[in-house]
């Protein structure tokens, strides 16, 4: 019998006229020719490249750097260290809170002591890439090389080597005088954990291993900068938040944030790691250097891997324990994260959602963020989430299993509500956990048997659940009417995936007009007010509220403006679907395009303006099934059918929020079978390319199913909840699952890689 | 030390192109840095992520892995030269129309190697375009939208 089933599905509970639908996006044509302008396309008169030179070294303090011989190089214009960096204060706070300056600096260019291969250290530009490649080699940088430290337990044994001599344990939100590799340790506490471990009558606990993985995003990061002769230095980059990318130039160069422009360019992905500037103020630093010209830096593949990004590898205890009839009574988690080089590691998020899908009375997290010799880490999709869900969703399909209750049952008993406290504080607002259960739990994929073996391999299902809070943050909006009936909208934030089009969604849908009439850009520092990051799943949510309150602003002046046409009072006006009408008199009524003809003849233009920041982004649950066929002999793992049900809210662009449900499961794929750094003992990444850090192709996927659950979120006109993120946390888990149905194995590390698999099933014979 | 230049003859798009390339220049370079085509995009630099696809006498290779040089009295098409003066190629259009693209870096490379496989195999299956496919990354799509559009087209192109 052949199943027939729609692969991707919506559960709408409110329809709207744009909202809803599924247009084209506006940067559509130029994205399909080869016109869009990334930031590497950019060309400028007197161009210079220039190129980093990077530490070989784990762990060294650097003892001398001689630029002689590198600026005898013919068509070398300027070199440039850490000591080219201004006096200025002790803390940088370019929007996301305070750190040290040195820590700040040291990871653009390190100063005295490198603390990961491939850390920046100097730079050079010159009249064409390959002679500044060529003067990098002539620098002559003089190590003192030190132990490396690569994992966090490593990081916090007493005897480990110390990074960092000014870095003192944070204890319980209180500065400590003990210097260590531990920035800082908290822990979460509700109920009584003893109590409820008494209670249980079944007590699961592992130990998980996952290794540190990049965001691999296929552009590598690009900046041009010019220090003009005015003073004022002008940047074109890929980012993700053009604001902070401003932010952090001004505080690396000790000058205000006015004398610095951004441009953002078309950006090739991002997942977080374009948050984080890199090579921007070194650009700006050497375009002074050499008398004002612009400077141009590309980064290598290797440059992105070994300088850049990732997410951390973690070491996590996690313990739950049940009564008989499936009821979650405690749980409790130690969650070590590695920060990289500076402290800084997403554990405090991935505390924040450890246990968060669940209702669950006695809890304690503890968690520690620790600085070892590795790329600082940055953002990476739910930053932490993943990692603890590696470890929860795993032991949660341990005790049903040892239960004999339906995973899928298991955790709707114990599911997280509205009402819910969560163990770091917050109470959950109306949320979509359940529905998100039911929707698996119904469909298709979990109602048939599993998918047939297709290399006579053993085959298996998994399941997982995974919980992300979002974000909401600063966004502004500007639309101005155009004599034709159309709306030009100006916003800030970088489109990584369809976002102008689900912005000007929320301004066509407020003003009733079409779609194609919203003419929306995005704007650099200069012509926007502020807008953080596109990051923390807030771009449609946010600056498409900035664009919602804007086009009411348009609206509300439009009302006034036929009233005083008409002569009329503006409260006896409306506007409704793209119709301006007396409320009273039925022969006062004309469209929105006739008005807009109007305007200049009748008080000049009309310009909204929103400006937002809103406080209750609404977090969104995610669930993954997954049956995969592993090759019980070589531990070879293929994933045979795969369907992800998430919590949108309300999707406001549905194909874009698929493509959001499809890209965070893909690389939760790629995280849980292929993707890992792989570390020599003294800290070298022996596969900085792609052909060794292996993304999933397309060859090694099925279709990826989706389903849409709409729980509409109450803070947001539409219902809107973030979409990025919570995608990513528990495609891992399920896989996993999915491996210990199919050969009986339970893993505790990622990634799940043939040699992981085959290691594990020969420990268990 | 200025390096010696070659003198290079080629057609790109259709057009007659002719510039002079160090030897140790890519043809990705070159297209890109020369000739002023910046469609074609660089991820990796040594073949991995198909970013640079362009057609090359009717096969696709990453241009990262062919000199500039070896250009001479080649065939080359590039992302600019899929649409025409009508218009979108149908396989930009499905492109848009499925949402096969977010941040669209990877775009031009799927598009050249997409239009050579339709080329050469107008009804392909699932698997065997994930097969042609397979030499092209995207990180954002987790790829399902890319096959539907490729197969969607090739369906239209049948009727």
């Amino acid at each position: 019998m052949t199943t027939t089933y729609e692969p991707n599905k919506v559960l709408s509970n409110k329809e709207y006229k744009v909202v809803g639908t599924r247009p084209i996006r506006p940067d559509g044509a130029d994205k399909v020719t080869g016109r869009a302008q990334y930031g590497a396309d950019l060309q400028l008169t007197g161009l210079l490249y220039a190129k980093t030179l990077r530490s070989p070294h784990a762990h060294a303090n650097i003892k001398s750097i001689d630029f002689t011989k590198a600026l005898a190089l013919e068509g070398v214009k300027a070199a440039v260290s850490a000591k080219d960096f201004p006096e200025t204060k002790d803390t940088a706070n370019y929007g996301l809170g305070d750190s040290p300056m040195n820590y700040f600096r040291g990871n653009i260019l390190a100063d005295k002591k490198v603390l990961y291969k491939g850390q920046a250290i100097a730079a050079v530009a010159a009249t064409s890439v390959h002679i500044a490649e060529a003067a990098l080699s002539l620098i002559d940088v003089e190590y003192e090389v030190l132990d490396a430290i690569l994992t966090a337990p490593q990081g916090m044994a007493k005897d480990s080597p110390i990074l960092h001599d000014d870095l003192f344990t944070k204890e319980f939100e209180k500065q400590t005088n003990v210097n260590s590799n531990i920035a800082e340790h908290f822990q979460h506490k509700m109920g009584d954990i003893d109590k409820g471990f008494n209670e249980a009558d079944i007590v699961v606990e592992r130990t998980f291993d996952t290794s540190t993985v990049h965001q691999g995003y296929i552009e590598p990061h690009n900046v041009t900068a010019l220090w003009n002769d005015d003073g004022r230095v002008h940047v074109w980059t890929s980012t993700q938040g053009a604001f902070t990318v401003r932010a952090a130039v001004a505080e690396a160069l000790a000058i205000t944030v006015s004398k610095v422009k951004v441009t953002p360019m078309e950006i090739g992905g991002g997942f977080g790691g374009k948050i984080n500037v890199y090579e921007d103020p070194v650009a700006a630093l050497l375009s002074k250097k050499s008398g004002h010209n612009p400077v141009k830096m590309v980064m290598s593949r290797a440059e992105v891997f070994e300088g850049t990004g990732p997410t951390p590898g973690s070491h996590m205890t996690v313990k739950i324990g049940a009564k008989n009839n499936g009821k979650i009574v405690a749980a409790q988690a130690n969650l070590q994260m590695e920060a990289g080089a500076y402290p800084g590691s997403p554990v405090g998020a991935a505390a924040m959602c450890v246990f968060t899908a669940y209702d669950i009375s006695n809890v304690t997290i503890d968690g520690y963020d620790v600085v070892v010799n590795k790329p600082k880490t940055a953002a990476y999709r739910a930053p932490g989430a993943p990692n603890a869900a590696f470890a929860t969703e795993q032991i949660i399909d341990e005790l049903a299993e040892k239960l004999k209750i339906d995973p899928l049952e298991l955790r709707l008993q114990n599911a997280a509500k509205e009402g819910t406290r969560r163990a770091d504080g917050p109470i959950h607002p109306r949320i979509g956990c359940v529905e998100v259960l039911e929707a698996m739990k119904e469909h298709d994929h979990y109602q048939s048997p599993l998918t047939p073996a297709k290399n006579g391999g053993k085959v298996g299902r998994g399941v997982g659940l995974g919980f992300w809070f979002n974000i909401g943050m600063q966004s502004a909006c500007n639309i101005s009417v155009n004599n034709d009936g159309t709306v030009n909208l100006v916003e800030g934030s970088t489109d990584i995936g369809g976002s102008r089009a689900s912005i000007a969604m929320h301004a066509a849908e407020v003003l009733g007009i079409s779609y194609d009439d919203v003419k929306p850009q995005v704007a650099d520092t200069d012509s926007i007010g502020y807008t953080a990051i596109t990051g923390g799943s807030r771009t449609t949510f946010a600056t498409g509220w900035a664009a919602y309150e804007a086009a009411n602003d348009v609206k509300s002046q439009l009302i006034d403006r036929a009233a005083t046409i008409w002569g009329v009072d503006a409260d006896s006006v409306e506007m409704k679907e793209g119709i301006i009408r007396s409320k009273t008199d039925t022969e006062l009524n004309m469209t929105f395009k006739d008005l807009s003809a109007q305007l200049n003849d009748t008080g000049g233009p009309i310009v909204g303006r929103g400006a937002v920041d809103p406080s209750g982004p609404g977090g969104s649950f995610c669930g993954q099934i997954c049956d995969v066929e592993v090759d019980p002999e070589t531990g070879k793992t293929d994933v045979l059918r795969f369907t992800v049900v998430q919590d949108a809210g309300k999707a406001i662009h549905p194909s874009y929020v698929e493509g959001q449900m499809q890209g965070g499961s893909v690389q939760g794929i790629g995280w849980a079978l292929n993707e890992e750094y792989y570390y020599s003992d003294d800290g070298r990444m022996n596969n900085p390319t792609f052909l060794d850090y292996r993304m999933p192709t397309s060859l090694d996927l099925p279709m990826i199913d989706t389903v849409i659950v709409e729980v509409a979120n109450p803070g947001h006109p539409y219902g809107v909840r973030g979409v990025g993120e919570a995608n990513i946390v528990s495609p891992q888990s399920a896989v996993a699952n999915a491996i210990k149905s199919a050969v009986g194995t339970r893993m505790q590390k990622m990634p799940m890689n043939p040699a992981a698999i085959m290691e594990q099933l020969w420990s268990n014979e | 030390m200025p390096a010696t230049k070659v003198h290079v003859t080629t057609t790109i798009n259709g057009e007659p192109v002719e510039f002079l390339a160090e030897p140790r220049q890519s043809l990705l370079e070159v297209l890109r840095d020369v000739v002023h085509l910046t469609g074609s995009k660089e991820g990796c630099n040594d073949g991995n992520c198909g970013a640079c696809t362009v057609n090359m006498d009717g096969r696709i290779v990453d241009s990262c892995l062919v000199l500039g040089v070896e250009a001479e009295g080649a065939d080359i098409e590039t992302v600019e030269g899929i649409a025409s003066a009508e218009g979108l190629h149908p396989l930009q259009q499905a492109f848009l129309e499925h949402a096969a693209l977010q941040c669209g870096i990877c775009t031009p490379g799927f598009l050249v190697s997409s239009k050579a496989l339709l080329e050469k195999e107008p009804n392909p299956s699932e698997e065997r375009v994930r097969m042609w496919l397979a030499g092209n990354l995207c990180r954002c799509t987790g790829y399902d939208k890319i096959v539907k559009a490729v197969l969607a087209v090739a369906k239209e192109m049948a009727n």
